[in-house]
């Protein structure tokens, strides 16, 4: 594999990487005090087009591959975790989704729209009483002729006071042989009657970012708007986090660089016992595991950029490349506070933010047990992919720029 | 209207830039282009959208430097070309000033050049005077403001910013402007602009085809050294109150002879 960068994928990193210092860096301490997503932000990420960056141009997209998508998440997350969980749910989870299983009247009714920045999307699966055991999930969609009808709710779910639109997916089958087989995924629009949501305040971390609740009573949603087969949900849910798991890591990736930046800067000019303390091998032990880290995981994650290019299944790649970088990241965030002694424990820093938002992705999106037990049940030959009737689609630089004439 | 935008690639503002062995190094850091020039790319690409035309990036440097000229492709330049040539390296302004002032003639009927004010590397901010004077053409510098462009009377009317306030200024066309940072954020560049931009192929123009001979320079650089390294101490004045330690301090001061 070759991880040399094209041009066009450098210039996308340099591009992200500068609207992230211009534009989020001079107000991100204040907006994660108020608890709140500055609100150009997403409008901005539309304008600009990193809503839909690696998005076939022929729906709305800038026709970018899967490792651009990476490079955006990791130089949005080495400024701060709020900004690439929009690309993780807006594009991970929703547009990928849409990309691999929607049909081309879904593609170009919401497809586009969404990478467009039109339209916010958001992916809404767990539940108050079911995440990691997701084949639990008690929302329900009963068929009613042309519509079905939706009722439950969703929980922990990014943008959900911001989104328009939602993938959500909901027991159909409450009768299925298997749990998990009794499931369907739907397309939902968020201004529908019957849809109530709020964010949650008081979060440990991504306090710049919208997190909440959504509840869907009595909700009618066209029959149209169902992604995939009825009972297919599942393996559609699976595959959509295949892509917002592939965001997370990357942007952890970002977050054990900026914590690693932040350790070498503050080393260099922090002087005890009559030296920088950079020169002090504990703390360049500390230096030595964050810069093994970034390598690794970004290794890891412009691996399964690479076979999403290809349009290799990437499940195991995808989630070894998350437990990895966002354990990594945790403890890098967690040792750059270290380094910064008594300044890192308050918010004059940012490593004491790097580290609360790190607490985060070791949850969400697969929480870091679950990707272990699919480490393990890969190693140990209890798990093999089965093909999908839809795999996201390989990257095909002549497709994917070409305009739908 | 035919604008040409002079854009200058320098090490990433963030570089350490030192001497190493009587020659001038800034590592690994990458090179990029001039932050300043950003600002004349977007000024070159509002008033060609505004009046129509085209806009030529103009580079000089080692042929496969190539990322100012790309980076100005990708904010939507529509073609680009670099300066290059063995003779034209390790040059003074002056001999930069002619090799540019020779592209821009060999170039049909231009309305503006514009630059930067100043390169973040050499700091000189002359270029844009140097230029018009060899081009026989008004060096209108410092534009903060473009606020009349009339391509059919051939007239510019721009606003400086000097150190008196700001200064309106106006002049015939082609003219050559160099614009500051009052100008307005430049635009980042766009996907669509990225992508054209890796694919192109950049002509590279040496002084065969600019018709010139290898300028020579009238300044050389007989040795380059860092500064002296300074050294600081710190004291901290203590006292019981306030006027205490400001009566300490000033005492200090004097004694110091600082003031």
């Amino acid at each position: 594999m070759d991880f040399d960068l094209t041009e066009e994928q450098s210039m996308v990193q340099k591009m992200v990487r500068d609207f992230a210092q211009k534009e989020i860096v001079p107000t991100i301490k204040e907006q994660d005090r108020k608890q709140e997503m500055a609100p150009f932000v997403i409008p901005r990420m539309g304008e600009l087009g990193i809503l839909g960056a690696c998005i076939p141009v022929r729906y709305g997209g800038q026709g970018m591959d899967y490792i651009s998508l990476g490079l955006a998440c990791e130089e949005l997350e080495a400024v701060d975790t709020s900004l690439r969980v929009v690309l993780s749910v807006h594009t991970g989870l929703c547009a990928l989704t849409l990309l691999q299983w929607g049909t081309e009247d879904q593609k170009q009714k919401y497809l586009n729209p969404l990478a467009k920045g039109e339209l916010v999307g958001c992916g809404a699966f767990s539940e108050p009483g079911a995440g990691s055991d997701f084949a639990n999930i008690v929302g329900s969609a009963k068929r009613d002729g042309d519509v079905y009808v939706l009722n439950g709710e969703k929980m922990w779910i990014s943008l959900a006071n911001v989104a328009d639109i939602a993938v959500v997916t909901m027991r159909t089958n409450p009768h299925a042989e298997k749990l998990s087989r009794g499931l369907t995924t739907f397309l939902v629009d968020l201004h529908s009657p019957g849809v109530t949501r709020d964010d949650i305040h008081g979060k440990l971390g991504v306090r710049a970012g919208s997190t909440g609740w959504i509840s869907f009573q009595d909700v009618r949603v066209p029959v149209e708007n169902r992604i995939g087969e009825e009972g297919e949900g599942f393996k559609v849910t699976m595959s959509s986090f295949d892509n917002g798991r592939y965001t997370v890591a990357a942007g952890a990736t970002g977050l054990i660089r900026a914590s690693l930046e932040a350790s070498v800067a503050y080393a260099k000019e922090r002087k005890t016992f009559g030296k920088p303390i950079s020169n002090h091998q504990m703390i360049q032990a500390k230096i030595a595991r964050m810069s093994r880290d970034y390598e690794a995981s970004r290794l890891l994650y412009l691996r399964a950029g690479t076979l999403k290019n290809q349009g290799i299944r990437n499940t195991r790649e995808t989630s070894l490349a998350k437990w990895v970088a966002t354990e990594a990241s945790f403890n890098a965030a967690s040792e750059a506070v270290q380094i910064h002694g008594g300044y890192g424990f308050s918010d004059e820093y940012n490593v004491e933010r790097y580290l609360r938002n790190a607490k985060g992705a070791m949850i969400y999106e697969g929480s870091n047990e679950i990707q272990q037990l699919i480490q393990a049940s890969y190693a140990l030959g209890y798990r093999k992919d089965k093909p999908l009737r839809r795999e996201l689609p390989a990257f095909d630089e002549e497709y994917w720029q070409e305009e739908n004439l | 209207m035919n604008i040409v935008v002079c854009v200058k690639q320098v090490p990433d503002s963030a570089a350490k830039v030192v001497v190493e062995e009587g020659h001038i190094t800034w590592g690994d850091a990458p090179l990029v282009i001039n932050p300043w020039d950003e600002y004349a790319v977007e000024a070159a690409l509002q008033k060609a959208k505004e009046h129509g035309g085209k806009v030529t990036a103009l580079g000089l440097g080692k042929e496969e430097e190539t990322e100012a000229l790309k980076h100005a492709l990708a904010m939507g330049c529509n073609e680009a070309i670099m300066i290059s040539d063995p003779a034209l390296v390790r040059i003074d302004n002056l001999a930069a000033a002619k090799a540019i002032a020779a592209a821009i003639r060999k170039m049909d009927e231009v309305d503006l050049v514009v630059f930067g004010k100043q390169a973040i590397d050499s700091d000189t901010g002359m270029m844009a005077a140097q230029v018009a004077r060899l081009l026989g053409l008004p060096a209108l510098t410092l534009v903060s403001a473009i606020p009349a462009l009339d391509p059919d009377s051939k007239t510019i009317r721009v606003v400086r910013s000097i150190e008196e306030g700001k200064q309106v200024v106006e002049g015939k066309l082609p003219a050559v402007i160099s614009v500051g940072k009052d100008y307005g954020e430049p635009r980042y560049p766009s996907f669509m602009g990225i992508r054209k931009a890796a694919r192109a192929t950049i002509p590279v123009w040496g002084l065969e085809d600019l018709g010139i001979e290898a300028p020579s320079p009238v300044v050389l650089w007989s040795e380059v050294m860092n500064p002296p390294v300074r050294d600081v101490t710190t004291e901290i004045i203590e006292g019981e109150t306030p006027k205490e330690i400001a009566e300490k301090l000033a005492d200090k001061i004097m004694a110091e002879k600082v003031i």
